[in-house]
């Protein structure tokens, strides 16, 4: 499925609007630690405009797999190609917004230099970053606590500054770990209808979650496990493909046996 | 822009860690300090226990000397075991005996010289030699001799430390991976890093200079500009190195690991202590130390008073040591991210 991209929006070294091709290519991806291979063979596709949740037991792979996704770490086999680039790829970097599992920031600066200081590594301009450093700070509801130090935020504070990190130069790509870890429902469902406006207006989303009712508004998901992508396809085909009803049980059934 | 906004970072996270800037700033001048009270003086003259001298030698001594009389040999020999004394001397059988306590050789220097002052004074005037220095002057202490060398080894030291575990820790907590998850370059990295904590480094430097200078009184007969600017550059040796090896290390604990191993040789082979009696061999190691080069052209500058072509050569080898240090240091970030 392909959705139509939100072109000209003129920020950094330009969208990089190739349509046609997927927003994520991976190809026979493997990757080991140490000898040991935590990813076999994956393969996969994601769509332009696509909400992709990848699923799977801790230790599975998924973060792994979305640092080679997003350059940061490199695959010993296979091909990655994302938003039409060969992986890895600087010019792609400014096209992607990446949130780590776990969240660094710099302690001793406000929620709002840490903002600034990404914004510039993006080289938004000064009026452009004011005005999505106070958008992205809304998104996450931390407007009011843009000025505290980040080393006094809360964990699920931290966490939504992670996120707006990776909102601030609206990339064409978002590839989150795990977003709503430590969130509080409330924040939960409005952060998740910024996902989903985002969607909307063409951004590609993949993000990693353990929560079930997340995993159900994706448009697809992959499950993975012990570094195998065991299934994908939209909630509804999971379900059907095992007969469960609900997504949990789906992920249970299709987690372990395929293959 | 990202290079600035990485150096306004840095020195944003630096003004707020109070007590790291404590130890940048306050601590090399309270060593400083502690080293001007222990070698500034001259050291306290020796102390001579005489036995059945004749008057006239005992006054020449006294010039140069505590002197006290004793009765008898065994007397001043129980002294000089007890330490009370730093040497005996006595006439015995018409001739002149020394006998030294000899476990300071410091001390033991210091009664010879006393000594030797005094034959000097017995031989005719016509033979005195009219002393004069070409560099330096007379009384200068052991201080203003390595003050220099001081100043140059506590800018080494505390930039190591701190910028080696300032990477580290982006490396430990991940903020390096994140940083790298957007399209800086390495180089860029590394020059942010190198302009954030040059800032730093340079406003220690000269703090250290300054406060050795116009306040302890070092020595100084050069530019203070040279000196800044060997001081600078030795910091970014540091800076560079520091980052560098902070690649290897897996924890802050496994950075002061270094500093046996690249400090405290450094400190040996920088010209605080003389090393002309090494084998030829060992000691072309100097030729590996970026603070021999720091330590060489800081007493070039302050005791010689050499200008811009005398230290030219120490100039260039720190320049060079940053250069590929730096380059090294962008290279080592492949391992966080290939390209
Ligand atoms: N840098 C590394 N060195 C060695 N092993 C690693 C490294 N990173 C990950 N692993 C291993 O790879 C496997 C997968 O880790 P990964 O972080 O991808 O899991 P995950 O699916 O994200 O788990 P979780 O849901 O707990 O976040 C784990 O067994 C982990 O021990
Ligand atoms: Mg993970």
């Amino acid at each position: 499925m392909t959705r139509i991209v939100n072109s000209g929006m003129g920020d950094g070294g330009g969208r990089m609007s190739d349509a046609g091709e997927p927003a994520i290519d991976l190809e026979r991806v493997g990757r080991s630690f140490d000898g040991r291979s935590i990813l076999k063979d994956v393969n996969l596709r994601i769509g332009r405009g696509e909400l992709f949740g990848l699923l799977g037991p801790s230790g599975s792979g998924k973060s792994t797999l979305i640092k080679l996704i997003a350059g940061i770490d490199k695959p010993e086999g296979g091909r990655i190609r994302v938003l039409g680039r060969q992986v890895p790829s600087l010019a792609l970097l400014s096209n992607i917004g990446y949130m780590a599992q776990s969240d660094a920031l710099y302690g001793e600066l406000s929620a709002k230099e840490n903002l600034q200081f990404f914004g510039a590594m993006f080289k938004l301009p000064g009026a452009r970053l004011a005005e999505r450093l106070e958008a992205a700070l809304s998104t996450v509801g931390l407007s009011s606590d843009a000025g505290k130090p980040v080393a006094r935020f809360s964990g699920g504070m931290k966490r939504r500054l992670s996120l707006a990190i990776a909102l601030l130069h609206e990339p064409e790509l978002l590839i989150l770990d795990e977003p709503t870890v430590g969130i509080d429902p409330v924040l939960r469902v409005s952060i998740w209808s910024s996902l989903l406006a985002l969607r909307e207006r063409g951004t590609t989303i993949l993000l990693t979650t353990h929560v079930m009712d997340e995993a159900d508004r994706c448009d697809r998901i992959g499950l993975i496990r012990e570094g195998t992508l065991t299934a994908v396809g939209s909630p509804a085909e999971l379900k059907a493909e095992s007969g469960a009803s609900t997504i949990e049980e789906a992920f249970i059934r299709l987690g372990g046996e395929k293959r | 822009m990202r290079v600035r906004a990485l150096t306004l970072r840095i020195c944003r996270q630096f003004i707020r860690d109070k007590r790291t800037l404590a130890l940048l700033f306050v601590a090399p001048l309270f060593i400083l300090t502690l080293v001007y009270f222990i070698f500034g003086g001259s050291g306290s003259p020796p102390k001579i226990g005489a036995v059945g001298l004749p008057n006239a030698i005992v006054s020449g001594l006294e010039a140069s000397a505590d002197v006290v009389d004793y009765g008898s040999w065994d007397e001043a020999l129980e002294d000089l075991r007890g330490q009370d004394l730093d040497a005996v001397l006595a006439l015995r059988s018409g001739k002149p005996a020394l006998l030294l306590e000899g476990s300071d050789p410091s001390r033991s220097r210091a009664v010879l010289l006393a000594v030797s002052a005094l034959q000097r004074q017995s031989a005719s005037q016509a033979l005195q030699p009219e002393i004069s220095y070409l560099h330096g002057k007379a009384g200068m202490s052991s201080f203003d001799s390595f003050g220099p060398v001081m100043i140059g080894f506590f800018s080494f030291f505390f930039v190591f430390l701190l910028a080696g575990v300032a990477f580290l820790r982006e490396r430990t907590t991940g903020t390096m991976e994140r940083l790298l998850a957007t399209p800086i370059r390495r180089q860029e990295v590394v020059l942010g890093y190198l302009c954030g904590f040059g800032v730093f480094a340079l406003a220690q430097a000269a703090l250290i200079a300054c406060f050795a200078v116009y306040v302890l009184g070092m020595y100084m007969t050069g530019s203070i500009w040279l000196i800044l600017l060997v001081n600078l550059l030795l910091t970014l040796t540091a800076l560079t190195l520091g980052t560098l090896l902070s690649a290897f290390a897996g924890s802050e604990f496994q950075i002061i690991q270094f500093v046996p191993i690249v400090i405290v040789p450094q400190a040996f082979f920088s010209g605080l202590f003389p090393l002309d009696g090494m084998s030829p061999w060992l000691h072309k190691l100097t030729y590996l130390m970026p603070l021999y080069y720091g330590g060489d052209a800081l007493r070039g500058i302050m005791i010689r008073g050499e200008g811009f072509g005398g230290i030219a050569a120490d100039i260039a080898v720190l320049v060079v040591f940053s250069l590929s240090f730096a380059a090294l240091n962008v290279v080592a970030l492949r391992k966080q991210r290939a390209i």
